[in-house]
């Protein structure tokens, strides 16, 4: 064992030795002073504008001499004020400074794949850096079956072997593998869907940069760290390499203030937010949560916050880490983690500022996430299905804030109603945990009492449509606690879906209309 | 515009032959190794070809799923633009470092043309459009799934747009989609770009894309996204004929006679030129061939 790691330590050295090679053996040249090595050896992250900025290239084949034209600026004399997103990228790229449109070369802590990302990406890997290449570091991959699962597709099943058998060619330490498919409970390493397991197994801390082969991998920024979806070639590179360029990006603060009313989730916050900026609000840029209302949120909260923050465009999401994140984290990780948040002189490119107490219950309309409507306007709108699942809305609280609803209502419901739980633990709380205020009852009793379908097995599910025979794929309207709603997302281009909160999701399944909580709830 | 075009094939056997295949085209014909001469041979080409406006020179072979890649054109002798010299250089510059397989070449920019048909959409066409999750399980990596990917490509689109793909066939007629703003936004499969490019679309120029979708062209070297200088989606329709010229910056609809700005390609031309991220990184020497 020890001379596979060490093998496999040398490999990837030497893969990332072939691409960024270290000079003087400090911290990689600094171009400050504009200069541009003979050849542009890679370029910035691609940005369609990058041709206008000034992006620096960080040219990787620059000869030595580069290192006597470091300006005072990159020696550490001079600091200026970052955001919290500038801090953690400067840490991972080992400057002392930036500035966003910059172009540096980060060291990944963490790069995430699943069933869809992972054997693209393994095939890159083998065809760049060999058959026998290894993987930079076998504890920071994390091979994540989550999206094509309890389905008879052969192809789907196949990746899922093509998943396994890499782990246990380069020793993969964490696998959540599953082989039996007709049992979901049976399969102990089995957690369920990527970002919800990778916070629950203490894969995400404050201050580290997570990529993922997954658009959500935001979702983790709510744990104060740098988390954004990749592709299978940036992926496959980060697994020869442990690195990544990446053009860092400007900050857009969302200040949230005020009580949160009783009937108002994080949800309703970010659909407010979408509906706010538009779908290309946040193109290329980081959206950072603050504010007294985001104080209070708990840690899944404000994984619904920055688990959309794709939906607008964004880059990456953060809500800066405090105590409530080190007690979640708690028991979950031993890797020791150094939180970061923003300079108080700080730039921001913009600053929005909401007072949530005055907020309402809102939906995305058909088809877009940013198609912003007060979910009681939509009252006359009938629903053929609801459907409570996904990385977004298909989490522990998601669910108990849903049964919650249901139980007050004391009604049963009108339509089918799905209920997806992301993960073995999820679905295990909805059986265990009680419900607040229904005597006793677990998610699963009230959610049984109420008419709904029986919590099934956790993945991403009809989420985004997936093989023909995947539960609760959707051709019909449907209130949905889900992240998009583009034509045929869930399956069905004619399908119309109403993203909406988790207790949008369930008054409106108590109606048969798309319905505001506030019905049910005072 | 009289078109002649230039085609460089790598042969088994050493030498360089030229032999016209028809009176608007001829072949140059040259093998691996032999760069200096075939650069020679070239210039002297495009310097006799007089009844030529233009010259394409098309390289075949070279990458494994491509089969032909970079385009080099030059400037029409009218032209106003007084780098004609400079562009046969280039070309021969260009062809050298092709057989070669080092570049001297522009370090940002593209000199790549492309003609043929164009495919129309909107605003925020999203991933789930232009390769539903159900087609997920194909692994671009996989050559023959590679191509099956490409037979999907747009069959997410809602009917309005049309077909993207003749009933039947499993590549497309359009060599280039138009897009508007936010093109290619949500998720972040790399079988989005993979899909349109593995069914033969060249370019796609959009008002503004989303930054993952982009970002994933580039590594693959998939397709060129090129952004319009501006809106151009609705003055275009479907089955138009346009040429996308990089060197340019301009989309010219040769059915409406429309001639639009396109923004640099910049730093992301070379690396498309190449191929992709890690082929760009071999061909500029930064990791052995």
């Amino acid at each position: 064992m020890a001379t596979v790691a060490t093998a496999a330590a040398a490999a990837a050295r030497h893969n990332a030795a072939l691409l960024v090679p270290k000079g003087d053996g400090g911290s990689l040249p600094v171009l400050d002073s504009g200069f541009f090595g003979p050849r542009v050896a890679f370029v910035p992250e691609f940005s369609p504008t990058c041709t206008q900025q000034n992006a620096s290239v960080r040219a990787v084949m620059a000869p030595p001499q580069l290192q006597q034209q470091r300006s005072p600026a990159s020696s550490g004399i001079v600091k200026h004020a970052l955001t919290a997103t500038e801090k953690i990228l400067a840490r991972a790229s080992e400057k002392t400074q930036l500035v966003p449109g910059e172009n540096v070369w980060v060291k990944a802590d963490i790069l995430m794949t699943h069933d869809v990302g992972a054997p693209g990406t393994i095939g890159i890997f083998k065809r760049e850096f060999g058959k026998d290449a290894k993987v930079w570091d076998r504890e920071k991959v994390v091979l994540i079956p989550d999206h094509y699962i309890f389905t008879a597709d052969e192809r789907a099943n196949r990746n899922v072997d093509i998943l396994r058998e890499f782990a246990l060619e380069q020793d993969i330490k964490y696998f959540y593998d599953i082989k039996d498919r007709s049992n979901f409970r049976a399969n102990p390493d089995y957690k369920g869907v990527c970002h919800v397991a990778l916070a629950q197994e203490g894969h995400c801390r404050p201050g580290e940069v997570l990529f993922g082969t997954d658009s959500h991998t935001c979702n983790a920024g709510a744990f104060g760290q740098f988390a954004t979806g990749i592709g299978n070639t940036d992926a496959g590179f980060i697994m020869g390499t442990g690195q990544l360029l990446i053009k860092v990006p400007p900050t857009l603060r969302f200040v949230l203030d005020g009580e949160m009313p009783k009937h108002l989730l994080a949800k309703d916050l970010i659909l407010q937010i979408i509906g706010e900026i538009s779908v290309a609000g946040a193109t290329y840029k980081a959206m950072e949560f603050v504010g007294s209302a985001v104080d209070k949120m708990t840690m899944e909260d404000r994984m619904t916050l920055c688990n959309m923050v794709v939906e607008a465009g964004a880059k990456n999401g953060v809500v800066p880490a405090d105590s409530t994140t080190f007690k979640y984290l708690e028991g979950k990780t031993t890797i020791p983690y150094e939180p970061v948040s923003s300079d108080g002189a700080a730039s921001f490119l913009q600053e929005y500022r909401f007072d949530v107490s005055k907020l309402e219950p809102v939906v995305a309309k058909p088809h877009s996430p940013d198609n912003r409507g007060l979910a009681r306007e939509c009252k006359d709108v009938k629903i053929d299905r609801v459907y409570i699942g996904s990385c977004t809305g298909g989490k522990t609280e998601d669910f108990l804030a849903a049964a919650q609803l249901m139980a007050i209502s004391g009604q049963t419901v009108k339509v089918p109603t799905f209920l997806v739980p992301a993960t073995q633990k999820v679905w295990l709380d909805l059986f265990t945990l009680p419900v607040p205020g229904a005597e006793g009852l677990t998610c699963a009793e009230v959610f049984t009492k109420a008419g709904c379908d029986t919590p099934t097995a956790p993945s991403c599910g009809a989420c985004l449509g997936g093989p023909q025979d995947t539960y609760a794929r959707m051709n019909e309207i449907c209130v949905s606690t889900t992240n998009r709603n583009f034509p045929g997302r869930m399956g069905n281009k004619d399908a119309q879906i109403y993203l909406a909160s988790p207790y949008t999701a369930a008054a409106s399944a108590l109606t048969g209309f798309v319905t505001d909580p506030r019905e049910f709830l005072s | 515009m009289a078109v002649s075009t230039v085609v460089m094939r790598a042969l088994p056997s050493p030498g360089i032959a030229v032999s016209p295949a028809s009176s608007s085209s001829s072949t140059l014909s040259c093998s691996r190794g032999v760069p200096l001469a075939a650069a020679a041979a070239l210039k002297s080409h495009v310097a006799n070809s007089s009844s030529a406006d233009r010259v394409v020179v098309a390289v075949a072979g070279g990458c494994e799923r491509r089969s032909s890649n970079v385009q080099f054109v030059a400037r029409p002798k009218s032209a106003v633009r007084s780098s004609s010299c400079k562009s046969r250089l280039l070309q021969a510059r260009a062809a050298t470092a092709v057989e070669d397989g080092e570049s001297e070449g522009s370090e940002s920019g593209s000199a790549a043309t492309i003609h043929g048909r164009c495919f129309v959409v909107g605003d925020n066409i999203d991933t789930d459009q232009i390769i539903p999750a159900e087609y997920l399980t194909l692994v671009p990596s996989k050559p023959e799934e590679y191509q099956k990917l490409g037979s999907y490509a747009m069959i997410g689109l809602p009917a309005k747009w049309g077909r993207f793909i003749e009933e039947g066939k499993s590549k497309t007629e359009y060599k280039v989609v138009i897009g508007g703003a936010n093109f290619g936004c949500g998720s972040s499969r790399e079988h989005a770009p993979v899909a349109l490019g593995a069914a033969g679309v060249r370019a796609v120029v959009a008002e503004s894309y989303a930054r993952i979708f982009f970002r994933n062209s580039v590594a693959t070297g998939e397709l060129y996204p090129v952004e319009s200088q501006g809106r151009i989606c609705d003055e275009n329709k479907t089955g138009d004929y346009v040429t996308v010229d990089l060197e340019l910056g301009t989309l010219v609809n040769h059915t409406t006679g429309k001639q639009y700005a396109l923004k640099p390609i910049g730093e992301a031309g070379p690396v498309i030129d190449a191929g992709g991220i890690f082929a760009y990184a071999r061909k500029t020497g930064m990791i052995p061939a």
